[in-house]
């Protein structure tokens, strides 16, 4: 390759940040179209304003200054025209300062709207993964996960966003903007998702050193698939079907892990970690570090931390025959 | 000239204080499984803990990091449900510097690995050997009578006694609480 096209190949990497599942360029929801706008009307505006400034700058050192000897008449219109152009940039900046204030109102107003037949669901961040509460009227239908956000298309949702520890950020760029997670309080955040998909959101607020690894999956799909998803959640944990799935729910239960880890249905019922009744069937375990895969549980229960150094998940002594059976049986949770 | 090297001098010294504390998160599991091979006396009370303790610098007492893990395995596995914060409430206190079964790290780490007569539960199948000694290096802070340079972090919320962070008051008692 040409050497010397390599900078402007550079160049061009910030684009790909413009599409994606992980981006406020590429809008599916109700926020982030508002910020989406907002976004491109002040850009486009600075940039006009900014063009014509450097128009004017450079016109300013193009022109001859006036010979020494003008005549006195000229010399005062010449201080009129300039009266005037300073008058009218200084206008054009009052006009466009308060058209900009007024769209972010606009903007920032839209966001903050409630609807009361909103889906409520707690976040809740901890060092270094995500809580989710659905809560429900009726307490047996309500019910927890981890760092998987489930939500049906077009409906509003309110997320009342709280932390356990530290101060976290929660943010899903393609579906609306940043809201802190604060010790003490709780901060709500409402939007609408318009449209299916898988998006990603990451914490926002440096939290600790797994910070990087505090990822979320947010998945938006139709109603039907949605109530599906939610009457799977609310069962209880899948029965072991095989005599290894039977030690590995033994194993839960009498070893370390039900001392943090609630399966719903057996007596593991900690609550200090994710709850893991339907840890099979979520896309990713360690908030992103890994996908599910039997595998991967193994490798995570093995050494915890050496994936993900410095995380509270302790390093459980097994025998190599525990381990293969809590494996099958957490995959088998779905 | 001879001031202005000294003054460069004490300017570098100050520069070893920029060492960060080490944090050991992953305890390899031979030393992991040698921390558990503690040696009991016959009654079950006090004995001598494995050498890979102190060749590790007695970390679980004086080390900031272990100290604040034991700290919230404190809350995390309610010891404040028997213990209070410390003062005793069902259980004994924890840092009126009188232990039931002796002063001796290794008697703190069997009490709650293995638990004791009149309500206090094993801990083994809930927690690792590595948090039973974190656990126990932070106990043995909470009644402490003289200072020590490693501490946890203060509470977010009132402390209900004085922080860990703080150089302990004199030991002042001198009767022994009725059991």
């Amino acid at each position: 390759m040409n050497t010397a096209r390599l900078p402007h190949l550079f160049l061009l990497l910030p684009l790909a940040g413009c599409s994606g599942w992980q981006s406020a360029l590429d809008p599916r929801g109700s926020t982030a179209e508002e910020l989406h706008g907002l976004f491109w009307l002040f850009t486009i505006t600075c940039t006009a304003v900014w063009g014509a400034v450097l128009l004017v700058l450079a016109a300013a050192l193009w022109r001859r200054r006036h010979p020494a000897g003008i005549s006195e008449a000229q010399q005062a219109r010449s201080e009129r025209r300039s009266g005037v152009a300073i008058g009218a940039a200084v206008a054009a900046t009052v006009v466009i300062i308060t058209g900009l204030t007024f769209a972010s109102y606009l903007a920032t107003r839209g966001i903050a709207e409630e609807h009361p037949e909103a889906l409520t669901i707690r976040v809740r961040g901890y060092q270094w993964w995500w809580e989710v509460l659905y809560a429900d009227s009726a307490p047996h239908r309500a019910f927890l996960t981890a760092n998987e956000l489930h939500l049906p298309v077009g409906r509003p949702v309110r997320l009342e966003l709280a932390t356990a520890d530290v101060i976290h950020s929660f943010w899903v760029p393609n579906l609306a903007g940043k809201q802190d997670m604060i010790p003490g309080r709780e901060n709500v955040l409402v939007f609408t998702p318009r449209e299916p998909g898988t998006y990603r959101a990451q914490c926002a607020e440096f939290c600790g050193i797994q910070h990087a690894h505090m990822a979320l999956r947010i998945v938006v799909e139709a109603p039907a698939d949605f109530e599906r998803w939610r009457e799977a959640q609310i069962a209880e944990a899948a029965p072991p079907m095989t005599p290894e799935e039977e030690a590995g729910r033994q194993v839960m239960e009498s070893k370390a892990c039900g001392a943090c880890h609630t399966v719903r249905g057996t007596a593991a019922a900690g609550t200090l970690g994710p709850d893991l009744t339907h840890v099979g069937g979520r896309q990713t375990i360690a908030a992103g570090m890994l996908p599910t895969t039997r595998g991967s549980l193994a490798a995570w229960i093995a050494d915890p931390q050496t994936v993900k150094p410095g995380n509270n998940m302790p390093m459980v002594p097994l025998t190599a025959e525990e381990l293969q059976a809590v494996s099958a049986y957490l995959a088998r949770l779905r | 000239m001879m001031a202005s090297r000294f003054a460069l001098l004490a300017f570098l010294a100050l520069l070893a204080g920029c060492k960060r504390e080490e944090r050991e998160a992953r305890l390899a599991p031979p030393i992991a499984e040698a921390q558990g091979a503690v040696l009991v006396m016959p009654n079950g009370i006090s004995g001598r803990p494995h050498d890979v303790i102190a060749a590790q610098g007695d970390a679980f007492r004086n080390n900031a990091y272990q100290l604040s893990q034991g700290k919230r395995l404190f809350e995390w596995f309610n010891c404040q449900g028997c213990h209070a914060d410390g003062g005793g409430a069902s259980g004994p206190a924890l840092m009126n510097g009188w232990w039931r079964y002796g002063p001796d790290p290794v008697s703190i780490f069997l009490s709650i690995r293995d638990g004791r007569p009149n309500g206090m539960p094993p801990y083994r199948d809930k927690l690792t050997t590595e948090q039973i000694w974190q656990l126990t290096g932070y106990l043995q802070t909470l009644g402490a009578s003289t200072a020590s340079l490693a501490s946890t972090s203060r509470n977010d919320a009132m402390h209900s006694r004085p922080a860990e962070n703080r150089a302990p008051a004199q030991a002042g008692h001198t009767t022994r609480p009725s059991p």
